[in-house]
């Protein structure tokens, strides 16, 4: 009696999230793939039909937004970890005292609203702003004179509210490494560049793996920045998807839309890992920052 | 000449780095900077002069207050809700071997993975499909449902890092299982719950998309920006975001220094093992 209840008590401790888990994202992504393959409109009601020519027309129709979204998340990625990076390793190897109170400074972005903090840039980029006057002063501003409304300042914005998801994950695995293997290094007469190269980055990998991967996948998907800082010419994806469910109520094609982000974003980051090493499975964890 | 250069070569990266957090900090200080502005028109972008006017009165815009408490309320809910559930998985991934580990630690993993305006337009179409009328319980659904994953790895990783004999020792005084759980576990478990629970806090308080998706004619604060950004942000915004920045980081400021006193005391009794409240090494291990 007491064994086979020993053995129920994990089932008894997980289910009520399993049901939660199951009941409000699996159940959720079978009636979106349902609804993806639907015909009909809001007016005359959706009917189940099997009609793939949702996922083909609404590829062709909105492939740019698609090759967009991409490319804006990868450069956003890219730069994030040009930033991130060295100042992680700062705050791991040089900071001192003043660890504590960086760290805090790289999540206080968090302690504002996401919608504001975008809004906040759309103020720095103004049109009447002094970075715009300065850029061109400098005659770095292209014929309309304006830094909002380009790819630019969508990709900024991204790399902005993404930086740290990934500082915190490559600090943490910077952090963790025993600075007597790069002394060793040393000893071993390795200049500090080999030394770098040798150890710190491999070891460091597993941050950058995750790091990447938690600016890219919500970049990708994401459109307040593309909202807030662009036009219609930068709508990304999420833009595409969330008009098309909110605005003009096409949801079937709305419901194929997502489930080829996620399709493709999937596919991304299996290659990804393939690339990069197992791990990346790792990621996950650093998140919670 | 040479030794200038090597003082830039040596502090090159502190440079570079302190540049980088002046970066992630301006926008903040332009939200605090504006809050103080006296616009001429309906928009807040063009620094016009200071005034303390809409200091005086923060909450006299109704339905920014009243999306801010709307918002305090989802989120106090959605967190008890999410941090007990979620604690309860973690446990049961972190202690028991049973059939079925794997497949969970997946479906606690992918709504991670997942963006966020997918998660929101499928709860959506499941809300429609059952002709469900979006509102505050379908929020309160989908912001328990992408906190939950946050939480149990929160606990998670406090879980690895935990001493076994001392629930043993207990056990061993003759207190039950219930007892120790209780009196011994829960308590040295308590940061990590208190992390989680802060976390929940913040991705509740602080989503749009999914909420974007869910909500009906039901107004939180981020959909409440979403709504004024294209008519005008009104002052009172940056001065509550303003409010709401200062009493995060004295929160933080807060836990940082009990979390010193805390190691001090540990310094002097150096028996007892503490780890950081601020745990931001991930994954100390993985079960």
């Amino acid at each position: 009696m007491t064994v086979i209840r020993r053995r129920l008590v994990p089932y008894f401790l997980l289910g009520p999230g399993l049901i939660w888990l199951i009941l409000f994202f699996v159940v959720p992504m079978y009636f979106m793939g349902r609804l993806s393959l639907e015909e009909g409109s809001l007016t005359e009601g959706f009917r189940f039909t099997w009609q793939f020519s949702n996922f083909t027309d609404s590829l062709s129709e909105f492939d740019t937004q698609f090759v967009r979204s991409f490319w804006y998340a990868g450069i956003a990625t890219v730069l994030a970890l040009v930033i991130a990076y060295p100042l992680a390793y700062m705050i791991a190897f040089r900071a001192g005292r003043w660890k504590n109170a960086l760290l805090l400074a790289v999540i206080a972005p968090f302690f504002t609203t996401y919608l504001i903090r975008t809004l906040a840039w759309q103020t720095i980029l103004n049109d009447t702003g002094v970075i715009v006057d300065t850029f061109k002063t400098l005659g770095l501003l292209g014929d309309n004179g304006r830094l909002l409304d380009t790819p630019g300042s969508v990709i900024a914005g991204l790399t902005y509210n993404f930086l740290p998801f990934m500082v915190l994950p490559i600090y943490a695995s910077l952090e963790r490494i025993d600075e007597s293997l790069i002394e060793a290094a040393k000893d071993l007469y390795a200049s500090a560049r080999e030394a770098f190269w040798k150890v710190t980055l491999p070891i460091s990998a597993p941050g950058i793996v995750a790091g990447t991967l938690l600016t890219f996948i919500p970049a990708v998907g994401d459109y307040i920045n593309a909202d807030f800082l662009g036009s219609q010419n930068q709508a990304m994806i999420g833009n595409v998807i969330q008009s098309q469910y909110l605005v003009t109520n096409n949801y079937p094609s709305a419901a194929a839309l997502s489930f080829v982000l996620m399709a493709l974003i999937l596919a991304a980051v299996v290659i990804y890992i393939r690339f990069a090493g197992s791990e990346a499975l790792m990621g996950e964890e650093a998140r919670r920052a | 000449m040479r030794g200038a250069w090597k003082w830039l070569r040596e502090k090159a990266i502190t440079i570079y780095g302190v540049l980088a957090i002046a970066y992630m900090l301006i926008p903040i200080a332009v939200i605090i900077v504006f809050s103080f502005n006296d616009p001429a028109g309906k928009f807040n972008f063009i620094w016009e002069g200071f005034t303390l006017e809409h200091w005086s009165d923060p909450f006299a815009i109704t339905e920014l207050t009243d999306a801010m408490v709307l918002s305090i309320e989802l989120a106090a809910l959605s967190t008890i809700v999410s941090t007990a559930i979620g604690t309860l998985m973690a446990i049961a991934l972190v202690r028991h071997e049973f059939f079925g580990r794997r497949a969970s630690n997946f479906l606690i993993v992918i709504p991670m993975a997942t963006p966020e305006v997918v998660i929101g337009a499928a709860l959506l179409s499941m809300f429609l499909l059952y002709g469900v009328s979006p509102g505050f319980n379908t929020l309160f659904i989908a912001h328990v449902m992408f906190s939950i994953s946050f939480v149990v790895v929160v606990v998670r990783s406090r879980l690895i890092g935990f001493d076994r004999s001392l629930e043993e020792a207990a056990q061993d005084l003759g207190a039950d299982a219930f007892t120790t759980f209780r009196t011994v576990t829960l308590p040295l478990l308590a940061p990590g719950i208190i992390a989680a629970a802060l976390l929940a806090f913040a991705l509740s308080i602080d989503d749009f998309v999914i909420s974007n998706f869910n909500s009906g004619t039901t107004v939180t604060f981020p959909l409440y920006i979403f709504g004024a950004s294209q008519r005008g942000i009104p002052v009172e915004v940056n001065v509550i975001a303003t409010m709401l920045f200062a009493v995060t980081v004295a929160a933080m400021l807060f836990t940082i220094w009990q979390q010193r006193r805390a190691e001090r005391m540990a310094e002097a009794r150096p028996e007892q093992e503490l780890e950081p409240t601020l745990a931001l090494a991930p994954g100390q291990g993985r079960a």
